[in-house]
């Protein structure tokens, strides 16, 4: 290798570089968290001083994770991960794939555990014996003879070497995802009004509409309190229509969104309206209409011939409402009474009787998302906590065993090494040589010194 | 009996076995050892049911939630967590002067909510952004991984005492650390509890992360507590680097253990109480 290549390598693949890069990323966005994102440029006026204000806005400190910096910073750490990992990997990669059975001796006597028996047995029988108990470590067996000496080898988890690798490549997996979505997805709003539809959502920042290729519409929205005046349940029911043809139709909540074609939609926010929604309904002959109507205005129903009004409103948001409604017929006395939302009132009057139902009318907010990268991210997550839990948890543990006559007996050398967890490496390996010192069909004879 | 008492007898508890872990360490009373275990184990029970009639009674109340939704309820899981995290560590070490490094904290995290006058007791109902099967997910992992740092925190604490210790003595005369256990070990006790934390605070961050996504359409939006548990999670993975690839150890990887345990109290902590009163002209968010 060359040496002037080396050193931006070696600079880009640096674990100092990942450390620099995890410091300066933390410093940076404890300053983000402690100077509010986001506000008008009034508001850093008022807060910090225009002296101040000036300097947040040349280092985009009002926007500071979609700054120019902070972005470099995450690029600077992808890059880190890059070229680590094609530095590395190769290395690696020869690890996981190499020939244990090309070990010279010197080596082997190198190895982080070593125990060495002198057995009676002649080397075949040692050989035949020591492969029985290697069988149960683990992996598959592999076996070379050198002239008079047998060298067997046998690895547990070599591949486990690759999991840091993993976890690496899910950060990049996890930015592509949000590059994607930050470049094919977009973030927006709508309100729409109780029993109207929208083909449209006003993107975040740029207040830019952009059409959905179809239209949503909210049939109806409802709000719940607790006794406490906490907010219980925000609900919209949602319809989506495409062509003039309702196509799906889902009630969504907060934390249960709709999705269509690639969008979603979230409840997000809600707004009265100062205007009622009425159902009637003629119960003889089943006829029905929905009417929209304010507060002290008189509605009619032509094709009934009855016409009606609220005339009084009481209660609030959080205890409900009830309406005083008026409702003639034209012919006899009109009639009125309370009316709550929660339940049909029936209306009788000598030509008919009506079910009433009436609530206050509502614009849901929606937040709509469109985001195709977010399965990658999710991609990103699970191979971040698979591959740390085998980087963390498995290890890649290596024995050797070399036989070869010595003396007029025969000489065992038992050696292994991990990669991770060296003390319960230590415990497997002395329970390994366990086996040995208590085979039966070994004979461990005195060492001459 | 209701949950409230149950979780007094729990602060108690934990309160009498972290001080007889100190005296088993400070008077070298081995004896005292299993009353040590035993009074934190009977606080661990008397908290599990204390948390599982918590959990009972909302439902009683009408409002049925996991015992996860308000500072009070994740003082007490955290409390919990750090309690069984360290008793797991005793069984798996056989030695009872960890717990004075260990037990403290799940006292204090108790003690903090029953005392505290900024901490409402009173089991709330749900809002809306909460109700989610997210929640427990979410809440558990996040403080499985606490605990574990709680535990790292405390570990590291004994490493620099008894280096300390050993540096001044020069190996002569006894010790109150002589029953601990070897420097070596309490290292990797320390890397152990960082791992298995950084695991599940990984979890706990990705599983924010999809219930953050399935409420309101974005998976990361930066908000303070967000940031912070990102800014946790880049002490710990540097930790971990240094470890792994620079082969820090000791004294070393005991501070970076303080020092994360710090920023993952501020996560915690520090956001709700320091941050949110800095934005609380701001928006909701």
């Amino acid at each position: 290798m060359k040496k002037d290549k080396n050193v931006l390598v070696e600079f880009f693949s640096s674990v100092q570089l990942s450390l620099f890069t995890f410091f300066v990323l933390a410093i940076a966005s404890i300053i983000g968290t402690i100077i509010p994102q986001n506000k008008e440029p009034s508001f850093y006026v008022a807060e910090y001083g225009p002296k101040l204000t000036r300097l947040f806005e040349i280092l985009d400190i009002p926007d500071m994770y979609n700054s120019w910096w902070f972005v470099s910073l995450l690029v600077l750490l992808s890059l880190n991960l890059i070229v680590c990992t094609f530095e590395r990997l190769p290395k690696v990669w020869r690890m996981v794939v190499m020939d244990n059975l090309d070990t010279s001796r010197e080596r082997l006597e190198r190895q982080s555990q070593r125990q060495s028996f002198l057995v009676a047995n002649d080397s075949g029988d040692a050989v035949a014996a020591v492969r029985g108990i290697l069988t149960k470590f683990g992996g598959r067996l592999q076996e070379g003879a050198d002239g008079e000496a047998t060298l067997l080898f046998t690895q547990k988890g070599a591949w486990t070497r690759l999991g840091v690798y993993v976890v690496h490549l899910s950060v990049l997996l996890i930015f592509a995802g949000a590059i994607i979505g930050s470049v094919y997805g977009y973030k927006g709003s709508v309100m729409i009004p109780e029993g109207e539809a929208s083909g449209f959502v006003y993107e975040f920042g740029t207040n830019r509409p952009i059409d959905m290729g179809f239209q949503v519409r909210c049939d109806r929205f409802d709000v719940s309190f607790y006794d406490t005046g906490a907010p219980k349940e925000f609900r919209s029911a949602l319809t989506v229509v495409k062509d003039g043809k309702d196509v799906l139709s889902k009630s969504i909540v907060v934390n249960d969104p709709l999705d269509y074609e690639g969008l979603t939609f979230y409840q997000a926010s809600y707004e009265p309206y100062n205007q009622l929604v009425v159902q009637l309904a003629n119960d003889g002959s089943k006829a029905k209409e929905t009417f929209l109507l304010s507060p002290r205005e008189e509605t009619p129903w032509a094709a009934e011939g009855v016409s009606f009004g609220i005339i009084n409103i009481e209660g609030s948001d959080r205890s409900g409402y009830r309406y005083k409604v008026w409702f003639s017929d034209g012919k006899s006395e009109p009639v009125t009474f309370w009316a709550t939302a929660d339940q049909a009132a029936k209306v009788e009057l000598p030509s008919a009787t009506y079910s009433l139902s009436l609530k206050r009318r509502f614009a849901t907010g929606l937040q709509v998302a469109k985001d195709p990268g977010v399965w990658y991210v999710y991609a990103g997550c699970t191979a971040m906590l698979l591959g740390l839990l085998v980087a963390f948890f498995l290890s890649h543990q290596r024995i050797w065993v070399y036989i070869a006559r010595e003396d007029g007996a025969t000489r065992i050398l038992l050696c292994g090494t991990a990669n991770k967890n060296r003390l319960g490496f230590e415990r497997d390996f002395e329970a390994l040589a366990d086996q040995f010192k208590h085979s039966d069909r070994l004979t461990l004879t005195e060492e001459k010194s | 009996m209701n949950s409230s008492q149950l979780l007094g007898i729990t602060t108690f508890a934990y309160l009498l076995s972290s001080v007889i872990y100190i005296a088993v360490l400070v008077f070298r009373a081995k004896k005292l050892g299993l009353a040590a275990t035993l009074v934190a184990l009977g606080g661990l029970l008397a908290q599990t049911a204390g948390i599982a009639l918590r959990w009972v009674e909302s439902y009683q109340m009408g409002i049925g939630h996991a015992p996860l939704s308000n500072m009070y309820e994740s003082l007490v899981v955290f409390s919990w967590t750090i309690a069984i995290c360290y008793l797991v560590l005793e069984l798996k070490y056989k030695n009872r002067t960890l717990g004075g490094f260990a037990m403290p904290f799940a006292f204090f995290s108790m003690a903090y909510a029953s005392f505290a006058k900024e901490i409402n007791q009173e089991i709330t109902p749900l809002v809306p952004a909460l109700q989610s099967n997210w929640l427990i997910a979410h809440v558990v992992t996040c403080f499985i991984g606490y605990a574990a740092f709680a535990v790292a925190c405390g570990m590291g604490i004994l490493y620099l005492l008894k280096a300390k210790h050993e540096e001044t003595a020069k190996g002569g005369g006894d010790s109150i650390y002589d029953n601990a256990p070897d420097l070596k070990i309490v290292d990797d006790i320390i890397y152990k509890t960082i791992v298995f934390g950084f695991l599940w605070l990984s979890t706990g961050i990705i599983t924010g992360a999809i219930w953050a996504n399935s409420a309101w359409g974005t998976y990361w939006s930066w908000d303070p507590k967000e940031t912070w548990s990102l800014i946790t999670w880049f002490v710990y993975a540097s930790a971990l680097h240094a470890r792994f690839v620079r082969g820090w150890a000791g004294k070393r990887i005991a501070w970076l253990a303080i020092i994360g345990f710090l920023s993952v109290i501020f996560t915690y902590y520090g956001v709700n109480f320091l941050l949110s009163g800095l934005h609380s002209y701001g928006s909701s968010s």
